[in-house]
Order: C-alpha cells, then sequence, then structure tokens
C-alpha cells in the first residue's frame, strides 16, 4: 500500500444545505505524502468540505476525483478502499469492544468473515495507535482520547490511501492532540497516503502540515506552505483578529490578540 | 513532551528520514527483532479473538440446547403431564410408523401431535422472529431499546388482523371462511389474509418510522414515536372491536392478549418459510449491520448504502414479525429482552447475537407458554400477559440501569 502516488482532485465543489451555500465553487488539489490542514473560522465549512471529501454527503455541483476519477461514479466499496475517515464526533453502540470496532475497518474487503489476514491487519493498527491493550474492552469504558486512538486504529485497519481528519484535536488536551498530530504526520509521511485534516489550531497548523488551505466566505482564502499562507493579515482577514507571527527556536507560532471589535461574534 | 517534540522537529525538517531505525544505525538485527516481538504480539491478539469467536459459538450452542429442553418440557406439561417417553414415542411413531410403536395411551398421540407441537412449533418460530427482529431493528436505529413491540409494529400488526377478524366476512362474505387444501393441510382464506394486513400495517408503522428516524431523531424520540404509533393503531383496534358483533368480539380480545389459539398445523406450514427465509437474510446482513454501530458516517465511509440497508433489515424484520404476530396476536418485550441478555453475554456482534437471541426468544415464549397452560390449570392464560408482566419489568430495570446513562 501507499506505494503509488495518488492525487485527489477538487473541481468547481458546491455544497450546502437546503437554501443555504456553505461551499461554493471551490477547487483543489492533494496528493500522496503530504498532510494537508484545512483551516478557516466556525461556520466556513471545513465540517462540510471534509464530509463532502469522503462521500458522507453528495455535493451539490462539482466533482472530487480520485486519479482522475469521479468519486460519484466509484463502486462505494472500491472508494472505501481508497478514502478512510475519522469524524469529529464518535458515537457506538453498546458492547462494542475495540476489536469490534476496528474490525468495521475491514469491512470494504470482506463479506461476512473476516480472514486471518483481516485480523493481522486490524491487530496491527491496535498496536500502532497503541489500544492493543485495550482490545477486548468495551468502547464506553475508554477515555476520550483513547476512544480517538480506537477510531484512528479503525481508519488505519481500512488500509486507505487518503486519510481525513474531521477537527481531531479538538476535545483533547495537550499531550493527545500533540500525540495525535504526530500520528497523521507519520501516516502522510511512513505510509506515503495522503492526510487531509479540519484544524482549528494554527500553531498545530504550522508545526505539522505540509500544505494549509484556508476556507474563508464559502471559498478558498488562500492555500499553501503554512510560512506562507499563515499571516498577520490572513488572521485579521479570515478571522477578524490581531496576531503577531513569532519566530523562535522551535520555529514558527502564532499569538493573537482580542481586536477589541465586536464583528466575530456576529460569525455563525 | 520536550523531547517528543523535537524529534518531531527533526522529523518535520527531513522528512526522507522518517525511518528512525535507520537513522540509529547499524540494527538491522534490532529491526529484525522488532518485527518479531510485533509479530509475536499481534498473533496474541489475533488469539484474544479467536478465543472470543469460541465464546460467542458456546454461548450460541447453549442457546441452541435451552430452546431445544424447553422445546420438549413444553410438549410434556400442560393441563395433562405425559411423560417424556411417551412424547418422543408419539413424534417417533409418526416420523417412523413401522419402527416405533405408539404410547401405551394413545390419546397422548393425539395430544402431542395435534395440539402440543404445533402450539410449541408457533411458539418456537414466533419467538425467533421476534427476536431476531429486535436484534435486527436495534442494530440499525442504534437505539436498544427498539423492537418490534416498542416501536409500535406489533400494534400495527394487530390492527390489521383486528380489522379482518371484523370486516372480512362482510367484504370477503362466504370467501372469507374457503377453505382449500395445500400439502395435505386445510388451509383458510381467513388465516392467510390474516397475514397479509397483519403485514400491511406493520409495514406502515415501520414507513412512519422510517420518516422520523430520517430525521436524525434522538433515540427517546424514536421510542416515544413507538408508543405512540402504537396508541393510533390501538384507537383503530377499539374502533373494531366496539363495532364488532359478540363472537368477533372474543375472538378479537382472545387474540389481543396473544396467545396460541390459533396454532395449528397449516399456521406452521405458512410460517416455516418465512420465518426459515427471513432469518437467513437478515443474518447474512449481519456485517453490514456491525458497521453501523460506529455511526453513520463510518458505515458510509467503508462502503454501505445506509438507505438501501437499513430499508431492507426493517421491511423483512416487519415481514417475519408480522406474519407471526398475525397468529399469535401481541406478543410483547421478546424482541428486547432477548438481544439484549444476549449483547450483555457476548458483546455485539450481530453475527453471533442473532443466532442466540433468536434461539433465547423462543426458549422465552415456549417456556412462557408453559407457564400460562399450567399456572391455573386445567385452565390456561394467554402467554402475552405472562410476557407484558416480564417484559415491563425488564424493561424498567433495564432503563435505570447505571451504564444506559452512555448508551442512551
Amino acid at each position: 500500500m501507499g506505494g503509488q502516488a495518488l492525487k485527489l482532485e477538487v473541481e468547481n465543489l458546491r455544497q450546502g444545505y437546503g437554501d443555504n451555500i456553505v461551499i461554493d465553487d471551490i477547487s483543489f488539489s492533494a496528493g500522496s505524502g503530504e498532510m494537508l490542514s484545512v483551516l478557516g473560522p466556525n461556520g466556513c465549512g471545513k465540517s462540510t468540505l471534509i464530509k463532502t471529501l469522503c462521500n458522507v454527503h453528495k455535493p451539490r455541483s462539482g466533482s472530487v476525483f480520485i486519479d482522475g476519477e469521479d468519486t460519484l461514479r466509484m463502486d462505494p466499496r472500491e472508494l472505501a478502499k481508497l478514502i478512510g475517515y475519522v469524524p469529529q464526533t464518535m458515537s457506538s453502540f453498546g458492547y462494542s469492544t475495540v476489536y469490534d470496532l476496528v474490525l468495521i475497518g475491514r469491512k470494504p474487503y470482506v463479506d461476512w468473515s473476516y480472514s486471518q489476514e483481516d485480523l493481522r491487519i486490524a491487530a496491527q493498527a491496535m498496536i500502532t495507535m497503541k489500544v492493543d491493550c485495550y482490545a477486548e474492552t468495551d468502547i464506553q469504558a475508554l477515555s476520550g482520547g483513547q476512544r480517538q486512538r480506537v477510531y484512528v486504529a479503525r481508519t488505519l485497519a481500512q488500509r486507505p490511501e487518503f486519510y481525513i481528519f474531521d477537527e481531531p484535536t479538538s476535545a483533547f488536551d495537550l499531550r493527545n492532540q500533540l500525540d495525535t498530530m504526530r500520528i497523521m504526520k507519520s501516516i502522510s509521511h511512513e505510509q506515503n497516503a495522503c492526510v487531509i485534516v479540519a484544524l482549528h489550531d494554527l500553531n498545530l497548523a504550522i508545526r505539522y502540515s505540509d500544505r494549509v488551505l484556508v476556507l474563508d466566505d464559502r471559498s478558498i482564502y488562500d492555500i499553501g506552505r503554512p510560512e506562507d499562507v499563515i499571516t498577520s493579515k490572513m488572521i485579521e482577514d479570515v478571522y477578524g483578529v490581531t496576531a503577531d507571527i513569532i519566530e523562535d527556536e522551535h520555529g514558527l507560532y502564532v499569538r493573537a490578540f482580542d481586536s477589541g471589535r465586536d464583528d466575530v461574534a456576529d460569525r455563525v | 513532551m520536550q523531547e517528543d517534540e523535537s524529534t518531531i522537529r527533526k522529523e518535520v525538517s527531513n522528512p526522507d528520514s522518517m525511518h528512525s531505525k535507520e537513522r540509529e544505525g547499524p540494527s538491522r538485527e534490532q529491526e529484525l527483532m522488532d518485527n518479531k516481538a510485533e509479530e509475536i504480539q499481534s498473533d496474541r491478539i489475533e488469539g484474544i479473538y479467536a478465543a472470543s469467536l469460541r465464546r460467542k459459538s458456546l454461548f450460541v450452542l447453549a442457546m441452541l440446547a435451552i430452546s431445544i429442553i424447553v422445546f420438549f418440557l413444553s410438549l410434556a406439561f400442560g393441563s395433562v403431564d405425559i411423560p417424556l417417553t411417551d412424547v418422543l414415542r408419539s413424534i417417533g411413531h409418526n416420523i417412523f410408523p413401522s419402527w416405533i410403536s405408539m404410547p401405551e395411551k394413545e390419546w397422548y398421540e393425539v395430544i402431542v401431535m395435534n395440539e402440543r407441537l404445533p402450539r410449541t412449533l408457533l411458539c418456537v418460530l414466533t419467538g425467533i422472529s421476534l427476536a431476531a427482529a429486535g436484534t435486527v431493528m436495534q442494530g440499525l436505529l442504534r437505539n436498544p431499546l427498539v423492537s418490534p413491540f416498542t416501536l409500535g409494529v406489533s400494534t400495527a400488526a394487530s390492527f390489521g388482523a383486528a380489522i379482518t377478524l371484523v370486516f372480512g366476512s362482510t367484504l370477503f362474505g362466504s370467501a372469507f371462511y374457503l377453505n382449500f387444501s395445500f400439502l395435505g393441510l386445510p388451509m383458510t382464506v381467513k388465516n392467510i389474509l390474516l397475514v397479509i394486513m397483519s403485514f400491511v400495517f406493520g409495514m406502515l408503522s415501520i414507513i412512519i418510522v422510517m420518516k422520523i428516524a430520517k430525521k436524525d431523531a434522538s433515540r427517546s424520540t424514536l421510542i416515544l414515536s413507538g408508543v405512540v404509533i402504537g396508541y393510533i393503531f390501538q384507537a383503530g383496534i377499539s374502533f373494531s372491536k366496539y363495532v364488532s358483533d359478540d363472537e368477533a368480539l372474543r375472538e378479537i380480545t382472545n387474540w389481543l392478549m396473544g396467545g396460541m389459539w390459533n396454532a395449528t398445523w397449516s399456521a406452521i406450514v405458512i410460517l416455516l418459510p418465512i420465518v426459515i427465509i427471513c432469518v437467513i437474510y437478515l443474518e447474512r446482513l449481519a456485517l453490514d449491520i456491525n458497521s453501523l454501530s460506529a455511526g453513520d458516517e463510518i458505515a458510509k465511509n467503508v462502503g454501505i448504502d445506509l438507505e438501501k440497508l437499513r430499508k431492507r433489515g426493517l421491511v423483512v424484520s416487519t415481514l417475519v414479525t408480522s406474519a407471526c404476530i398475525g397468529f399469535t396476536g401481541v406478543i410483547g418485550f421478546i424482541g428486547l429482552m432477548a438481544p439484549h441478555m444476549c449483547r450483555m453475554a457476548i458483546g455485539n456482534d450481530v453475527r453471533y447475537v442473532l443466532p442466540a437471541s433468536a434461539l433465547l426468544g423462543s426458549a422465552i415464549l415456549t417456556g412462557s407458554d408453559i407457564v400460562a397452560r399450567i399456572i391455573i390449570r386445567p385452565e390456561q392464560i394467554p402467554v402475552g400477559i405472562i410476557l407484558y408482566l416480564i417484559g415491563g419489568l425488564f424493561f424498567i430495570w433495564m432503563v435505570t440501569q447505571k451504564q444506559w446513562g452512555a448508551r442512551l
């Protein structure tokens, strides 16, 4: 896996709910081996974009292509072998064990019973995410951070080429945030997979992403290398906040100030 | 923490040398050992899974054993207690007339073959259907409190049956009572119509439920809607009772309490193929239903066509339950109790929970029917009453459990 270089291309994508257009006519692409962060204020459509990429929602118009093929036209099972999704909210039904949940990732490859290879892949995914000691534990008994790792392990077991995360760090403490970011980074580099992640934290984005995409007002504000895109001007324009970008021995970081303006409160 | 971040920084600044082991120098051996260690570890984890599968299969077999024991007890006990040897003799004689002789008291054979065997088989089939349907509905709607009964399917199907009993003779005239022979068994148009009408109205209720579920209803909303759907059809049933004549009224009243009065061989012949086909079909959906347990979005992500799966699963569950309910009347809570008990015992893998709870459902219903027959011997009470009682208490216990806070 991961040997081939694949490209995910978004073309003129438009998406919304009812009369409300959330994303209007955006185009970009992402490829194997890179980690692309999607940034933007609350309500800018990050989650909507993420869910559309994973085919949870069908696009209003426009298309998502993988290797030149329209994902809408692909067999859902084949698509499942290409795109793995880690949602923001995780629900589970009573009495499911960690093993049960990770094996769901093998669903695109099986009909009714798992082969030895499926079990091995699931076991390895649990080892990678360090949840193997909980294999027989009820998911509901785990903490939020552990549960997140189980859900990532589930996606690893799916062996996709594109990993799509929806704000994986927003509910976590510092330790878990950094762990999650490091895991995503290593997925993209070691497995030569593409990781697309919606993020809130600009500092995490600067430190870990290969490229960042900033969404604002239904469209792409900017896309490129984090140090080029994350600037005082961008933060002022998109978030309505004054900020300094400071460089020290650890690299760049963002220090934001209260701009004293009230228009932020008007956002969704 | 500090260390951690600095390694990350190194990795970020030099993505080409991601394999940290290579960086550490001449440790090819180390790497081999690591691989070996990982292999052993994953062997161990696979072993855990294999053991859990064995445990689950064993549980299914245990349920099979229990339901077989209860099956024979049900043949032996009743207004007259028949020794087990005579029960076996009666059945054996009918299968191999020249090999096995009749029991000494020949009326035992009549009781077993004409009364108890069809009655027990109806209990078994109904228990299997209700519990299997409950398991599937709970999995599809990701709600541990749904079942054919709590979603209003049972009441709706009863309404279909009630109007058949009351208005059948008016609508179809003498054709309603027409007899014909199928596989040497007498069939009535009435019985066939009961099944069809139960199914039609059972479907109507499940369509309403699906419409509600689509709007992302919360778990309690879904149950409340089920209760209210039940009330609406209850109104229809009351109306049918009010306008019916004495004979039909008695039939409906008995029937609504849920009992095994309609247990005839012709009922079994109609139900047997329906139950077998539907349960096998549902079992084949088991792994798809499993992937729903982590949420709709993940199910979609692993390539499941959710809408199709829900539609198929709910329609087939409704078909199999309403067909049985058409003969037995309202039997509550089995579809709730049996799957829940099995989940507590073996976890959430529908591939195993479905057969286990189907067998347990059959044992619960057959067992309750034995009680219904002997509690005020020689009279009997409708088995539905017993299940309302046990099931009601079980439901209260279930919703007051602490861990349900997270699960509901």
